[in-house]
């Protein structure tokens, strides 16, 4: 199995399990680096799928917890070279890992050696918040070659044309934005969105996870029955910043 | 492997053809390098500007308004003064005579009669200086339409005085706490205010940087800086300039004042703001001491670390304290038919003195790089005739020339 198809295999398995899959979003080393390998292994063991973000200096579709969590991780000297390192030694986890990174640091480290040392260590796929499929070729056919997914947003305001074309050559899943606007805020979950993700769902042939603003039972019970997996970043991403139990804040949203 | 980021065909040859094409792109540079949610809002935008910009319509509309609300056409004036002292023929677009004080209105005004056509309930804008947010909330208020400006704390607090004019024209100023609290970090906030609402607002973009279509939109509109200059120089002097010299920050006013030129064989050399020294995070000069990367929407040249990761930087200037340019001017450097250079603090603020004490002509300190580059021009080319581009108007910047020329004077 290519490192790409773990991801939609996982999210299945919870499926089929009678649950919507967990992707739980980390800043790599915030709160600290020293934590990092242990956070990871805490998040990988209630979640299905797991993403880590790059810090960036310009995280534009970020809400303020994201930013605090880059710029702190920036402070304290993370790279994409240093987080590959520590997925290499760390334990493998049994979660795909995915990594959530804005283009001009998967630029900087380099398209021609990134898929296959990202391969080496243990990663699945990428998240390129500022990719949209029209630029994506470069970097598409790269992580392609080395078995990786380039993961595929689409949010509520994508005409259904495009929806159509961005979900006919998604891989891993897709991530549908739940709403306009930045991630953190948490969003109530009107029957307009759930109907967006029905939408979403009938075009795609992989599996669909909501993502930005979830952040409690109630918004995943809701959705539940209208994707196949949901994402929690800010919130999640908040409590390991105040050092609170991760795996019991991550099962209750499972 | 790599095909989009990597050269591709002969500059010169990119040069003869139309540019941007249909993706945005200026040779490698350029592009749309923005979140999913907005990618509809610049289709539509795309499509407006297609379909309004060449309209007789639009273009009638545009040319009113700069004739009797902003009042252009600018003067070209002939820098007797300077002329004596530099041993060359001097000429300055005076930009600084122009409603607002910028060049950065003609933009404002081109976008916000464009918001007008496609709907828009609202106008977001950034500014670093403040001339893009006074120009933007002049432009709003002329219109009719409520608007929201972003600027760096840093910025706030030393451009004060275009703080105040914004809000007297009922615009909201924002400070921006986040990021390196200037222009950069204010266009990282305008895009997500943007993100939060693609439908109903409208963003004004300040600068000829950012997704396409803004690149092309802003030189546009920016064009009639050199259309006029060229037929003025035509007129007064006598004949086109050798050469043709702006301050680059972003780069809106140099290419307003090139592009008209490209097709002539005016020198054409873009001033950047080489701050206090030529380390990283000393100053603002993208194209001197930049490297190719991904900021803000497009593929251009940055100030950034080996892990792409982008640097804050240091400029006198707000107005060129930017770590990125617009995609058009790494091009037109790639391809050699403009040249760029930087001037320092230290020599802007002399030439800013001199031009001041010379001709009666206080110009912004952004606008001083160019003087700055003009002098060292004329030193290498004696009786060259120079067109400098006065870009804008000094008042702005008192608190801090009280705080640096002005500080021994008694």
């Amino acid at each position: 199995m290519a490192p790409r198809d773990s991801i939609s295999a996982a999210i299945r398995a919870a499926v089929a399990a009678g649950r919507p899959a967990l992707v739980g979003f980390m800043t790599a080393g915030f709160p600290t680096r020293a934590r990092f390998k242990e956070d990871l292994a805490a998040v990988a063991d209630v979640c299905d799928v797991v993403e880590i973000g790059v810090p960036f200096t310009d995280p534009m579709a970020d809400g303020a917890t994201v930013q605090r969590a880059s710029f702190v991780a920036l402070a304290g000297g993370v790279t994409l070279g240093w987080i590959i390192e520590e997925l290499e030694s760390a334990p493998r986890p049994a979660a795909p890992v995915l990594l959530m990174s804005y283009l001009n640091p998967l630029l900087a480290y380099g398209l021609e050696r990134l898929p296959k040392d990202a391969a080496a260590a243990g990663v699945a796929g990428f998240i390129v918040p500022d990719l949209p499929r029209e630029e994506s070729a470069d970097l598409a056919a790269a992580l392609d070659d080395a078995g990786l997914a380039l993961v595929q947003m689409v949010t509520p305001v994508t005409p259904a044309e495009r929806l159509s074309t961005l979900c006919a050559a998604a891989q891993g899943f897709v991530y549908a934005v739940t709403m306009t606007g930045t991630t953190g805020k948490s969003v109530a979950v009107p029957d307009d969105v759930l109907d967006y993700m029905d939408r979403v769902r009938r075009v795609s042939p992989v599996p669909v996870c909501a993502g930005f603003g979830i952040r409690s039972r109630d918004q995943v019970r809701r959705l539940a029955a209208h994707v196949d997996g949901v994402v929690v970043g800010s919130a999640l991403v908040e409590v390991l910043e105040r050092g609170e139990d991760v795996r019991a804040f991550l099962q209750t949203l499972r | 492997m790599s095909t989009q980021f990597s050269a591709g065909a002969p500059p010169a040859d990119q040069l003869n053809a139309r540019y941007p094409d249909m993706k945005g792109r200026y040779g490698r540079f350029g592009g749309r390098y923005v979140p999913e949610t907005l990618v509809p809002a610049l289709d539509r935008l795309q499509a407006g500007v297609s379909r309004h910009l060449p309209s007789a319509d639009f273009q009638a509309e545009f040319a009113h308004e700069l004739k009797t609300w902003v009042g252009r056409p600018t003067a070209l004036t002939h820098a007797a003064a300077l002329s004596r002292r530099w041993g060359a023929e001097v000429w300055l677009k005076r930009e600084d005579l122009a409603h607002t004080g910028a060049h950065k209105i003609n933009n404002a005004v081109g976008q916000t009669l464009l918001a007008r056509r496609l709907g828009a309930r609202r106008i977001i804008a950034e500014t670093g200086a403040g001339q893009h947010g006074v120009a933007s909330a002049a432009a709003a208020a002329r219109l009719g339409l409520p608007c929201v400006v972003y600027m760096g704390a840093v910025d706030v607090e030393r451009q004060a005085p275009n703080v105040g004019r914004m809000q007297l024209m009922g615009a909201t100023v924002v400070p921006v706490t986040g990021g390196d609290k200037t222009l950069r970090a204010a266009i990282d906030e305008a895009l997500r205010d943007w993100v939060s609402d693609p439908d109903g607002t409208y963003y004004s973009l300040g600068s000829a940087v950012g997704p396409h279509p803004y690149p092309y939109l802003v030189r546009e509109l920016q064009a009639v800086i050199g259309r006029e200059a060229r037929a003025q120089m035509l007129e007064q002097a006598g004949a086109l300039p050798d050469v043709a010299i702006a301050c680059v920050g972003g780069g809106s006013n140099a290419i307003g004042l090139f592009h008209p030129f490209l097709g002539d064989t005016v020198q054409l050399l873009g001033v950047e703001a080489g701050g206090r020294g030529v380390g990283l995070g000393d100053n603002a000069a993208s194209l001197t001491f930049g490297t190719p990367g991904v900021l803000q929407g497009s593929y251009s040249l940055l100030l950034q670390d080996a892990d792409g990761q982008i640097q804050e930087t240091h400029s006198v200037s707000a107005g060129l304290d930017y770590p990125g340019v617009g995609p058009e001017h790494a091009f037109l450097k790639q391809t050699g038919r403009v040249a760029y250079e930087s001037a320092t603090d230290e020599e802007t603020l002399d030439a800013l003195s001199e031009c001041a004490r010379a001709e009666g002509i206080l110009p912004a300190i952004e606008t001083a790089h160019a003087f700055a580059g003009a002098r060292r021009y004329a030193a290498r080319h004696p009786g060259a005739r120079i067109l400098i581009g006065c870009s804008g108007r000094g008042d702005k910047d008192m608190p801090i020339l009280q705080r640096t020329v002005l500080k021994d004077y008694r």
